[in-house]
């Protein structure tokens, strides 16, 4: 990948342009000026500019991924904000908002100044989510209000379930006076046990103790409630389970004001791969049956879920190694996410490119308040140019992030980011 | 001849070589009842036994086993605390690795270990018992012992009784019976039958008497009351009640139930003392087929010379 910085003038040429926001695709030029968009469709061509041939490629927003982990404060070894950024510009993503489970975690208006202020030295635009619970422990709720004024732009003890529900409740309640969504890892701690992997006939022939499906839906169902109830914004992170989707389907057609959002792993991978005890698969919640992977693909056909996004986790090699139980979960995934998820979406289950794109784009940043009208005149570009064709395999030269935890190594992609435009530079993937 | 470099667990281990462990296990066991019970079939391989875990029966009978047969042993117990590092896990294999060895012999708290094992390593690897996963070596010894006492295995009616759940005994005697043509029941507290293994080809019972009235033999496991931080089933007096093998209930059947036990008993609890002592208890046919079975796993897995008469 190489990074520089835009030319005062660069065309776009000859791509296919979707705009995402008003629904509309041709073919066209797409010219960058200071880096701004300046014009779309028909555009002059300045002596100096520079041009880029987009012929068969797809010229669209910049990708945004409203979940990641990037581990700064405290585990920089794993990943900090500026190896994060640069794992994002791979993907194609041109905003990120990283989770608070760092160490410490991000839970004052202090922590979510020093990523805001870390945040502005790095090629891409990172939000801070803040901690639902101080230390997220569960028991009390952060100072949200000043939180947000600092730049929390959502809450969140991703990694960790708010088992309490009167917690919930009151993050839920604090969370409309501030008109931000609350995310709950959606897990019920009990039920889920000492769970390591999907509870199903694969758990059970592994020896491994399984997380049974219920344990999501249970959390999911009280969330939903509560939100209903004090009419607040929930956002639904990795939905698994087939069970999660009917509720949110249901509760959905009665209360408007809830989102979710879905993996690729999840959307990608069944359990039966984990037959080889591959540490790279431990996640949480964890890849689920063939019958979830399903339901959560047409859930994203029918809008039942909102948006994608990869809940990137990198963990060292050494931790990794370990025995699949004493494994940390999580993977990443900002690298390999549009290749994967075109193959499963477009190629394989008959989505529009374009839908996917939105899926990616205008409708992750409509939940987190983002603009998301990207490519009107004079707007920063935040461009993300592929070629959905492409087919490749992907491997550890394509990860720019600190870590390697990726179960997609040696797997057949189609789909591939080969430019991302944002805060004036040019990556070219 | 054998068509797998390790034995890593029976889910879908090939019969014949089951088979041909069996056969050869019942060689051994008449060098066992000879007065000079050593034959030199592994001089000269070294056999390294890592145990994270203690496990006094299995180990000694490998150590056995190893020394019947004229291998080298090295014992290696690693202590619980290095367990709970990766690292050390991946630091340790390769050391002994490096000092040229034949075979690894492992016992680990953690499923999939042994497998896992196989990457860092060139040598044989055996598993000794990984966690709730598998126990290869007891299933065949348990298949040899249902073998000696029944002539086959095939069309064998077996039930196996108690903790399913957390029984690496319970899923490898599965897959080798099902594999051999038996029939299987298991019987216990739901709590300890995990779902779907219903999967595996087998039934589920929770009347013990039915089973007992069904079945050629039952294979009763420990009851691990260390294992239960939650409690999940309410007292061993219950316990006892509904599913122990005691003396009452194993007189109300008139057929000779066959009874195994892989060891250690918790006498008393899921079974009686006289039912252990009895007649139609195998257990100790099954601690002298343990050795005979793995003298007969070494010797086929790491190419040992035939024996010179
Ligand atoms: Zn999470």
């Amino acid at each position: 990948m190489k990074i520089t910085k835009l030319n005062k003038n660069t065309i776009f040429k000859n791509g296919t342009i979707y705009d995402p926001y008003n629904q509309k695709k041709f073919k066209g030029d797409l010219l960058v000026s200071n880096g701004k968009i300046k014009q779309i469709g028909k555009v002059d061509y300045p002596k100096d500019a520079k041009i880029i041939n987009c012929e068969g490629l797809i010229v669209t927003h910049g990708f945004c991924d409203i979940h990641v982990h990037f581990r700064e404060p405290g585990r920089e070894d794993k990943e900090t904000l500026v190896t994060g950024a640069k794992a994002a510009l791979a993907g194609g993503f041109t905003r990120v908002c990283v989770m608070p489970n760092t160490d410490p975690p991000l839970d004052d208006p202090e922590s979510i100044r020093f990523i805001v202020e870390k945040a502005a030295e790095t090629p891409v635009h990172i939000h801070p989510i803040g901690a639902i619970s101080k230390g997220q422990k569960g028991s009390e709720i952060t100072e949200m209000g000043a939180m947000k004024d600092e730049g929390a732009i959502a809450f969140s003890d991703d990694g960790i379930p708010v088992q309490n529900a009167y917690v919930m409740r009151l993050a839920l309640e604090y969370g409309k006076m501030i008109g931000v969504p609350i995310i709950n890892h959606a897990e019920d701690i009990p039920l889920r046990n000492e769970g390591v992997m999907n509870e199903s006939e694969v758990s059970t022939r592994l020896g491994l103790v399984g997380n049974p499906d219920m344990a999501e839906a249970i959390m999911i169902q009280r969330d939903l409630d509560i939100a209903e109830t004090v009419s607040s914004k929930l956002h639904v992170p990795h939905v698994s389970t087939k069970k999660a989707v009917n509720l949110i389907e249901k509760m959905k057609a009665q209360y408007s004001y809830i989102t979710a959002e879905v993996t690729p792993h999840h959307l990608y991978f069944n359990d039966s791969a984990l037959t080889t005890y591959d540490t790279n698969l431990k996640v949480a919640p964890p890849i689920r049956s063939e019958k979830d992977r399903k339901s959560l693909i047409s859930a994203l056909k029918n809008g039942i879920i909102d948006c994608i996004v990869t809940d990137h986790a990198p963990h060292t090699i050494e931790e990794k190694e370990a025995p699949f139980e004493l494994a940390p979960f999580g993977m990443i995934g900002l690298e390999s996410c549009f290749g994967a998820v075109n193959k499963i979406l477009v190629k394989n289950n008959g989505f529009k490119i374009e839908k996917l794109i939105d899926l990616l784009t205008i409708n992750p940043r409509q939940i987190m308040g983002f603009d998301s009208n990207l490519f009107n005149i004079g707007c920063e570009a935040e461009i993300t140019v592929i070629d959905p064709q492409e087919e490749w395999t992907f491997s550890k030269n394509d990860i720019y992030s600190r870590s390697i935890n990726s179960p997609f190594l040696s797997e057949k992609l189609k789909g591939k980011v080969k430019f991302t435009i944002v805060k004036g530079m040019l990556a070219e993937v | 001849m054998m068509t797998e470099k390790h034995l890593l667990g029976l889910e879908g281990y090939p019969a014949e070589n089951i088979e041909t462990i069996i056969d050869t296990a019942f060689g051994f066991r008449e060098v066992l009842e000879r007065p000079i019970k050593k034959v030199p079939s592994l001089q000269g391989k070294t056999i390294v036994n890592l145990f994270y875990e203690n496990s006094t029966r299995t180990r000694i009978s490998f150590e056995l086993a190893q020394k019947r047969l004229s291998a080298d042993t090295i014992n290696f117990s690693a202590s619980s605390s290095s367990v709970n590092k990766g690292e050390s896990f991946k630091d340790t294999v390769q050391n002994i690795e490096a000092m040229k060895i034949d075979a690894i012999v492992m016992r680990h708290p953690h499923p999939g270990a042994p497998l896992h094992l196989t990457k860092f390593v060139d040598a044989v690897v055996i598993n000794a018992g990984d966690g709730t996963h598998e126990h290869p070596t007891q299933a065949i010894l348990d298949l040899m012992s249902l073998k000696e006492h029944f002539g086959k295995i095939k069309g064998l009616k077996v039930g196996i009784i108690g903790d399913i759940s957390h029984s690496r005994v319970a899923l490898s005697n599965i897959h080798g019976l099902i594999n051999l043509g038996a029939k299987v029941t298991l019987c216990g507290p739901p709590t300890l039958i995990p779902k779907y293994i219903e999967k595996l080809g087998v039934n589920i019972s929770y009347n013990v008497d039915e089973v007992m009235d069904w079945a050629d033999a039952i294979n009763v496991l420990r009851i691990q009351m260390e294992r239960m931080g939650v409690g999940l089933f309410p007292s061993t007096r219950e316990y006892r009640n509904l599913f122990g093998i005691t003396h009452e209930r194993l007189n109300k059947h008139n057929k000779k139930l066959v009874i195994m036990h892989p060891g250690p008993m918790n006498r008393g609890v899921e079974i009686d003392s006289n039912v252990a002592d009895s007649e139609q208890a195998i257990i100790l046919d099954q601690v002298l087929n343990g050795v005979a079975s793995r003298m007969a796993i070494l010797y086929l897995l790491l190419g040992g010379k035939q024996e010179e008469n």
